[in-house]
């Protein structure tokens, strides 16, 4: 113990003496908490949508005030009224509209006739984000057109669905938290231990380390043990900073900061020895450099941190399941923003335990004690 | 210099690949004896410490160093020998102190006894004002010295140097020799170095093995390796216009062993350098042969670099090292 301990302190010594290291591992994730959370998680405002009213009569004049009352009220669009389809898709095309609704000609006569009118939107589909957004919008504004006619032919009502939250307004910035957090620690995983590990490497200070008695296995667990600290060290600081930022209720709670600080120390713990079961043969310093770029992309998205695991095609489900980002994600948003005690995250944390301890035994039998 | 053997070096190779770095070397060392392995750059001397510090396997071969085989007794190895890489491999952001102190716990020095000794030897290399500045800030020749003193922090019975003086200044250069002499003579130690400086191997060691190409070539005290070469002095020596059957008249000038060189220049070895200096003026004045140029030196280690290898060192140095070449060959294949 006394080698691994004299290996640490000199990796610590060296980390508080590099406070540059600390803040850019800090900053890049939280500047993408903050820049992506604010980004993806706001609502559409101020678009550009033309409307053709080919009918003239008394529902095609309702449907362009409730247009009009959306551009007063929730903003999502202003409607711009075009004397004709054609210079109303042009407009389109050149993109000084995000949408065209086309209110045919009959349309109040189907309405009061009962004959399913439609009212038809030529969308921009290269914005999905947009055009999905319009699309929802007129589809209230129209259904609650037909609804009044369904209210007076007294058809039978349908099948209503009562939605109940059962947690506060989680903002899309709340949601990102958890895989920030892990990013944060993965980043130091890299900046901290997998790049320094290689420096050292090329630089013969493990040569050094290498003629004197110190054991393969003394060599393994100090740079898995030191990297881990610096990895705590910048998740721990991420989740203070970016539960304050994101707006997370109580987040200074004690009880549920020494949880989360368990998860982060397993998911440290983990990141790095996997890191260094995959450097432990590796000479070349550009690998680690070009493993983090991959591997930031490869394990971040499909770990559920921007988007559900649930929403992902069957071969990024696959990657999610072995990609220890996903447990840690998982354990930390059931902590952060549900509330749950370890009980719920028991599963997580023994997958996050057994990936570092399985890591750390394999890096040890490859670990070669001699140049 | 006792006569017990502190290193055994059995018939060791070394591959890399289809690359023989170091080809069958055998000598041993004798306890408190200063050893050198001279030889240019890719001659394998530095694959040959690598093996006996056990950074390195043999391919074939056995080493017993202080007793214990550096494959199987590997642990033991260790415990006896410090280690003086040729790169500069302290921690450039710690203090010197601090790097003596991450080897003294790797080293199992105990907690109490640190840091008299640190200050000791902190002493020894004249780095105490120095002791808690970051080693980035000393000069080559501290660092020199730092790795010295990180490689006696436990006080151990051999101590390996690879190019311990290579890119330092004269001034630190001369400080390193000292330093060595005076820490053998205090500490009992037995030295390995290897060193492509002729000068340093001629100060330094009691015995010189000349490498090459992987091979032990030459193996003696400095004194018996000059004695090796005919004569005592070189005579170089080159003419504007020498007559025909001038190298026989060079060959029948007093003292004179041998001759070598064809053409207008000549190297002549002498028994005794003034003599024959006297009468090759006399013959060239007799003959108006006129010089372009004459040298005349005791016989040197680069002469005797060049009598074992068929080459100059200072020429060895400028080629491409063995491995370089290899290297450069195989992707020429390709």
């Amino acid at each position: 113990m006394r080698h691994v301990w004299a290996l640490v302190e000199r990796e610590l010594i060296r980390f508080l003496r590099a406070p540059l290291l600390i803040i850019f591992t800090i900053l890049g994730p939280l500047l993408q908490l903050v820049v992506l959370g604010y980004a993806f998680g706001g609502t559409l405002h101020g678009l550009r949508l033309a409307m053709v009213d080919e009918d003239h009569g008394v529902q095609a004049l309702r449907l362009r005030e409730r247009a009009q009352a959306v551009a007063a009220g929730a903003g999502t669009f202003e409607a711009v009224l075009y004397a004709d389809e054609a210079g109303a898709l042009k407009a389109l095309r050149i993109g000084k509209v995000s949408g065209v609704v086309v209110i045919p000609r009959g349309f109040t006569r189907r309405i009061l006739a009962r004959e399913a009118p439609q009212v038809a939107l030529v969308e921009n589909n290269v914005d999905r984000f947009v055009s999905s957004a319009l699309a929802g919008v007129l589809k209230e504004l129209v259904t609650g057109l037909d609804q009044v006619q369904v209210t007076t032919t007294r058809l039978p009502a349908g099948v209503a669905l009562a939605v109940v939250e059962l947690y506060p307004f989680v903002p899309y910035v709340q949601y990102l938290l958890p895989g920030t957090i892990v990013l944060a620690i993965f980043t130091m995983v890299m900046l901290g231990g997998a790049f320094a590990f290689m420096d050292d490497k090329v630089l013969g200070i493990h040569e050094g380390y290498l003629v004197t008695p110190v054991t393969r296995l003394e060599l393994v667990a100090a740079f898995d043990v030191s990297g881990a600290i610096k990895a705590v060290t910048a998740g721990t600081v991420l989740t203070l900073v970016g539960m304050v930022l994101s707006g997370v209720p109580a987040p200074l709670e004690p009880v549920r900061l020494l949880q989360a600080l368990l998860v982060i120390t397993l998911t440290a713990l983990a990141l790095v020895s996997v890191m260094f079961l995959l450097l432990a043969r590796v000479n070349d310093p550009m690998v680690p450099r070009i493993a983090s770029m991959l591997l930031n992309t490869l394990l971040f998205f499909p770990s559920g941190a921007v988007y559900p695991v649930e929403a992902l095609p069957g071969w990024l489900r696959a990657i999610a399941v072995v990609d220890p980002f996903t447990y840690a994600v998982r354990a930390l948003r059931t902590l952060l923003l549900q509330g749950a005690g370890l009980a719920a995250i028991t599963p997580d944390l023994l997958v996050l335990s057994a990936t570092g301890a399985v890591a750390l035994v394999l890096s040890a039998a490859v670990f070669r004690r001699s140049l | 210099m006792s006569s017990a053997a502190a290193i055994e070096v059995e018939g060791i190779v070394r591959r890399f690949g289809d690359f023989t770095a170091v080809d069958g070397i055998r000598f041993s060392v004798a306890e408190g004896e200063i050893f050198g392995l001279l030889g240019p750059n890719g001659a394998g001397k530095s694959t040959l410490i690598r093996v006996l510090t056990t950074l390195v396997p043999p391919t074939a071969g056995t080493a017993r160093v202080a007793g214990c085989d550096v494959v199987r007794e590997a642990a033991g190895v260790r415990r006896a020998i410090g280690v003086i890489p040729q790169n500069m491999t302290s921690d450039r952001e710690l203090t010197v102190r601090e790097n003596l102190s991450l080897f003294a716990q790797l080293y199992d020095v105990p907690r109490r006894r640190r840091p008299a000794l640190i200050a000791e030897l902190l002493s020894a290399v004249q780095l105490t004002e120095w002791a808690d500045k970051p080693v980035k800030f000393l000069s080559g020749g501290m660092r020199r010295r730092v790795e010295i003193a990180r490689g006696l922090v436990h006080r151990p019975r051999i101590l390996f140097l690879d190019e311990p003086t290579t890119g330092l200044d004269p001034v630190s250069r001369t400080a390193v020799w000292q330093m060595l002499r005076q820490l053998k003579a205090e500490q009992d130690l037995t030295v390995v170095l290897t060193t492509h400086y002729l000068d340093e191997a001629d100060a330094l060691c009691d015995r010189i093995a000349i490498v090459d190409h992987g091979k032990l070539v030459a193996l003696d005290t400095p004194l018996a390796l000059k004695a090796s070469l005919p004569g005592d002095s070189l005579v170089e020596v080159s003419f504007a216009d020498p007559p025909p059957g001038w190298v026989e008249r060079l060959r029948a000038l007093p003292a004179v062993e041998r001759v070598t060189g064809e053409g207008r220049a000549f190297r002549i070895s002498s028994l005794d350098g003034p003599v024959t200096l006297r009468a090759l003026l006399g013959a060239a004045e007799a003959e108006g042969v006129h010089f372009e140029s004459l040298g005349v030196q005791h016989t040197s280690l680069d002469d005797v670099f060049a009598e074992y290898t068929g080459r100059q060192l200072r020429d060895a140095l400028q080629e491409p090292s063995a491995r370089e070449s290899a290297v450069m060959t195989a992707k020429g294949r390709h």
